[in-house]
């Protein structure tokens, strides 16, 4: 962990050093300072037991919709995210990102229900609680509009289904609409949706009545997907079709991801060296020190950087998924699987979109991405998991 | 049993651990294709993302004259150009440097313009731009993104007015030009010989440039030089040596009448060397580099004394009596005529023929004259007869194979083909068949008529006359190899050349150009006046020296003159000038003959179609006296 936060510092440190002054320069600065209030954060979710926390979770929860809503009457846009409505600031201040913290509060509000669950999830009707407990903050962050955390909060679902024991042929059917709604750009594939998806309702054999809504409302969201579509923002779409082929239009959507793939592929075995990146330099590579902060390792430090960094990435994931399994209770468990689907989203997401495997969405990279908040909640969530894992060594339940 | 009992617990997490081994690898696996197998080609675009060439350009040659003095060299001069950007920074950074380089939004336009030509180069903005400029730029850098200052040779030509038409000027290749052939490798904005020799031996003295890389950011701001091993240095052009004697040139220049037109052709007769070619009124060659001013080029276009025009070799004129040398030599050719040749009619002051009257210009006569004297004193009742005596056919047959149709492929562009009737089918397209009379050669015999050539051509006739007979094309910058026009000559013995020589020697000493006797030198030539339906009649000399074995040849025509006499002396100076003689006496000499006028010029008459016994008189087809050329655009800067 500690590792990571350095590697991640010095990777921002060098993000500021470009030829053309902008604040990024300096930030490394603050990041650290950041990074301080983080390591507090740690210790004070070190020193808060799990029932404390499972005891205050709703309260959390209903605080963050609240931040939330708050957002969109009197939220104002900043840095990099300058469009959209993310930010509180509170007399002027900027004060932080609701949605980062309410990712949090989702994972906890998540673990706490399905922890109190006898038995996993068998039915459709049993997901609708965790769904609106997911769903409400995916909506208000759509609103911002933050496509990005939206997709965060979906994926964190499924990972926390998943690892209450929610049978995988549920999660497909719960999936389905999505799916549905992706391939319904184009007719015959989303036919073929329809046509497997019926095959499998036949073979799983659920409720009657909760078939029937799987299949309407994926009937639906081929309806919905043209006037859906074209409710998103122009950028949202350009950000889409720029995935599909960022050649498209190279000087504006497609600029982002050519760019970041010229600087990643530049970097060769072992990089440009450590602050020498030109892309990063001449300001070639957009938003450096936020969201493309990986391309930066993947220019200066080349692909033994990005091995190392990956490595360090996976260790995290791979200690995070051993605390869960030995947590002496669910909710433990469950919220520290919660969070390893949480930076596991964001690292496949941020890493994927530098060289072209995701589409852009501006979500940060845990510890690399400058940002306050984000910093923090991922300490806090480093707090909770280490606290977690000391309650099992404790208990002599885990030989950890 | 409850999803967390450990063994439920252990299954999904071999999933879990599963899929983010999956995942890890494929992300491993993407980086490992972009960066280690997609390397090269991102590396690539990585250095063209922020590397932008800028052409260096090369320092044309420099062109010498025969003595090793400087027509034409480079001074150092700077560029403001911006580097290529988007159009709303381009403009803002000139709105910025507007105030400071004097622009106004017409130049802005420019710019912009240039910039939109050539997305890819440096959009030019100032050329030449003056030191106080440079350096108040220089300390506004940092606020104006892609600011490019070079510093870049200059064109620049000592001599200015007196050598503009020789050598010619520079410019900024035209898209017209670079569609061609010969300037396709040049790229926007480069710049080419325009006119003269510039453009002649642009091939050559143009010379290879460079180009070196600056790194540039996103916003197109120059960061600093890339590295030095990425410069290609510009190869300089080769150095032009010509055979024009500057110090005879600027002598010309400095003789000839101020305020008139015409022009000085001096060319060595036996090689072809010319060694001065001057034409009046000038221009300054200077003002075309780095972009002419609009009004200075509407100037040179609207005065109507046509400065860029070479006359030399770009007006026509007609020959006047310097032609009677070339009757003279076709009839000694052709044995009709001995230097001791009388004609039947002596002169009265004019020849009866059919029913037209042709003066002498001598209105109270010659008298008897033998051929040597009727040179001498340019009469022209002896050539209306020698041209009797020759027939049209004749005339236009040796006038055709002597070059007097068409150039004579002097290296310098530009030069215009003298007009001369290909033969009696000439006459009878004009005329139509049987609509005229043998009385046209009365009129070609003494350079009158359908006839007009350029100085140049009749120099070359002179330079047959002053060598051995044979035709040597003139040239400025010696040829890799010998032109095959020097197989045409006159085809006289070289008794008759010295003959021919003898009269010319007689007509300055005591012909119609006495105003050109020196003491120490004998100087043989031919006055000429050329009928000018526009005003005074031209005046034309051609001479060369020593008579006994010339040296120079030199040809020169006044124009509105009204006498070739009055242009005599200015070559008789020329000559002495040129061979190291005094030439006091001949600055100090005075007309001493009144006129050599032709006989008047005929009144054009509608070709009478009724009456066919009438006999038709000759009708002069009044030719320009100056050949207007096309009026180009004003090349852009």
């Amino acid at each position: 962990m500690a590792a990571l936060a350095l590697y991640g510092l010095a990777t921002l440190y060098s993000a500021g050093q470009t030829e053309v002054p902008t604040f990024v320069a300096h930030i490394w600065q603050r990041q650290l300072v950041w990074l301080g209030l983080g390591l507090i954060a740690i210790w004070l979710m070190f020193r808060t037991s799990p029932r404390m926390l499972e005891w205050a979770t709703p309260i959390l929860y209903v605080l963050s919709i609240v931040l939330l809503l708050l957002t969109l009457v009197i939220g104002t846009g900043a840095g990099t995210a300058a469009s959209s409505k993310s930010w509180l600031a509170i007399a002027g201040l900027r004060f932080g990102q609701p949605a980062e913290f309410a990712k949090l509060a989702v994972i906890l509000m998540l673990a706490r229900w399905l922890a109190a669950q006898r038995e996993p999830p068998a039915t459709l009707r049993q997901l609708i609680p965790p769904c609106l407990i997911a769903g409400v903050p995916t909506f208000l962050v759509i609103q911002q509009p933050d496509l990005g955390s939206a997709i965060v909060f979906i994926a964190v679902l499924f990972f926390m289904l998943f690892w209450a024991g929610t049978k995988p042929s549920l999660l497909v059917l719960l999936a389905s609409p999505v799916i549905g709604l992706v391939l319904a750009f184009s007719t015959a594939t989303w036919g073929l949706w329809i046509a497997i998806l019926a095959g499998l309702l036949l073979w799983w054999r659920p409720y009657l009545w909760e078939g029937l809504a799987v299949m309407t409302a994926n009937v639906l969201m081929g309806v919905v997907a043209l006037p859906f579509w074209n409710r998103l923002a122009p950028y949202q779409q350009n950000r889409l079709l720029a995935f599909l082929n960022p050649d498209v239009d190279p000087r504006a959507t497609g600029w982002h991801v050519i760019q970041s793939k010229v600087a990643v592929g530049s970097g060769g075995l072992i990089g440009k060296g450590f602050t020498e990146g030109t892309q990063k330099r001449l300001a070639f590579l957009p938003a450096q020190h936020t969201d493309f902060i990986f391309s930066v390792v993947g220019e200066e430090l080349g692909f033994v950087g990005v091995l190392v960094a990956l490595g360090l990435f996976g260790l995290l994931l791979f200690v995070l998924l051993r605390i869960a399994r030995k947590a002496t209770d669910p909710y433990s468990s469950l919220a520290v699987f919660g969070l390893a689907g949480l930076f596991f989203t964001h690292i496949l997401e941020n890493v994927g979109m530098t060289i072209n495997l995701m589409p852009i969405t501006g979500i940060p990279l845990p510890f690399f991405s400058y940002g306050g908040s984000f910093l923090l909640v991922c300490c806090l969530g480093i707090g909770i998991a280490l606290r977690v894992a000391w309650e099992s060594r404790q208990s002599g339940y885990a030989e950890l | 049993m409850s999803a967390f009992h450990p063994h439920q617990l252990d299954r999904r997490l071999r999933a879990a651990r599963t899929t983010l081994w999956i995942v890890l690898g494929v992300i491993s696996l993407a980086f490992f294709r972009t960066q280690i197998l997609g390397h090269g080609k991102y590396q690539l675009q990585s250095e063209t993302n922020r590397l932008r060439p800028i052409p260096l350009p090369a320092p044309r040659g420099i062109i010498f004259d025969r003595n090793g003095r400087i027509l034409a060299e480079n001074v150092p001069g700077y560029t403001v150009s911006l580097l290529p950007g988007p159009p709303a920074d381009l403009r803002r950074t000139l709105a910025l440097i507007a105030p400071i380089a004097g622009l106004d939004s017409g130049d802005i336009a420019d710019v912009l313009q240039r910039a939109r030509r050539a997305p890819h180069q440096p959009a030019l903005v100032l050329t030449d731009a003056p030191f106080a400029v440079v350096s108040a730029l220089e300390e506004r850098r940092v606020n104006l993104p892609g600011l490019l200052i070079q510093s870049e040779p200059k064109r620049y030509y000592p001599d200015s007015t007196i050598i503009a038409h020789l050598v010619g000027y520079v410019g900024e290749v035209t898209e017209g030009e670079r569609a061609t052939q010969r300037f396709a490798s040049v790229r926007l904005g480069g710049i080419i010989g325009k006119d003269g020799l510039e453009r002649e031996y642009d091939d050559t003295l143009r010379g290879a440039e460079g180009v070196r890389f600056v790194e540039v950011s996103a916003r197109g701001q120059m960061v600093r030089e890339a590295e030095p091993a990425a410069t290609l240095s510009p190869v300089s052009g080769a150095e032009l040596h010509t055979t024009i004697d500057l110090e005879l040139q600027r002598y010309i220049a400095s003789i000839f009448p101020p305020g008139r037109r015409g022009s000085v052709l001096a060319m060595n007769p036996n090689t072809g060397e010319i060694l001065a070619m001057y034409s009046a009124p000038g221009f300054d060659p200077n003002a075309f580099v780095g972009g002419i001013s609009p009004a200075y080029w509407r100037e040179l276009n609207e005065n109507p004394a046509k400065p860029l025009l070479d006359r030399a070799i770009q007006t026509r004129y007609p020959p006047g009596s310097t032609w009677k040398l070339g009757v003279a030599a076709m009839g000694l050719k052709r044995g009709i005529v001995t230097f001791r040749t009388h004609m039947p009619i002596p002169c009265r002051g004019g020849l009866q023929y059919g029913n037209r009257y042709f003066r002498c210009w001598q209105a109270r006569g010659h008298g008897a004259l033998s051929l040597t004297e009727a040179i001498a004193h340019s009469c022209d009742v002896y050539f209306y007869q020698l041209g009797i005596k020759l027939g049209v056919n004749t005339m236009l047959e040796d006038g055709t194979a002597w070059g007097f149709r068409g150039r004579t492929g002097v290296d310098v562009p530009g030069e215009i083909p003298s007009e001369y009737p290909t033969g009696p089918e000439y006459y009878d397209r004009l005329y139509g068949p049987r609509r005229w009379t043998s009385a046209v050669a009365l009129n070609l015999a003494i350079g009158q008529g359908e006839n007009a050539q350029t100085l140049i051509n009749m120099v070359r006739l002179y330079q047959q006359l002053a060598s051995d007979g044979r035709m040597r094309t003139p040239f400025l910058v010696r040829p890799a190899s010998v032109p095959a026009m020097e197989s045409v000559s006159l085809e006289l013995t070289p008794e008759q050349i010295a003959g021919l020589r003898r009269a010319m020697v007689a007509v300055v000493e005591q012909g119609t150009a006495r105003g050109s006797r020196l003491a120490s030198l004998t100087i043989a030539g031919k006055t000429g006046t050329s009928q000018n339906p526009h005003g005074p009649d031209h005046g034309s000399f051609i001479g060369f020296a020593p008579a006994e074995k010339p040296e120079i040849v030199v040809g020169a025509v006044i124009e509105f003159a009204q006498h070739g006499s009055a242009v005599a002396p200015l070559v008789a100076r020329t000559i002495a000038h040129y061979l190291g003689l005094d030439e006091t006496r001949a600055r100090s000499m005075r007309l001493a003959v009144p006129a050599d006028s032709a006989p008047e010029p005929f009144v054009i008459p509608m070709p009478p179609r009724v009456d066919p016994l009438r006999i038709i008189p000759v009708p002069v087809i009044p030719l320009p006296t100056d050949t207007v050329r096309a009026v180009p655009s004003p090349p852009t800067r």
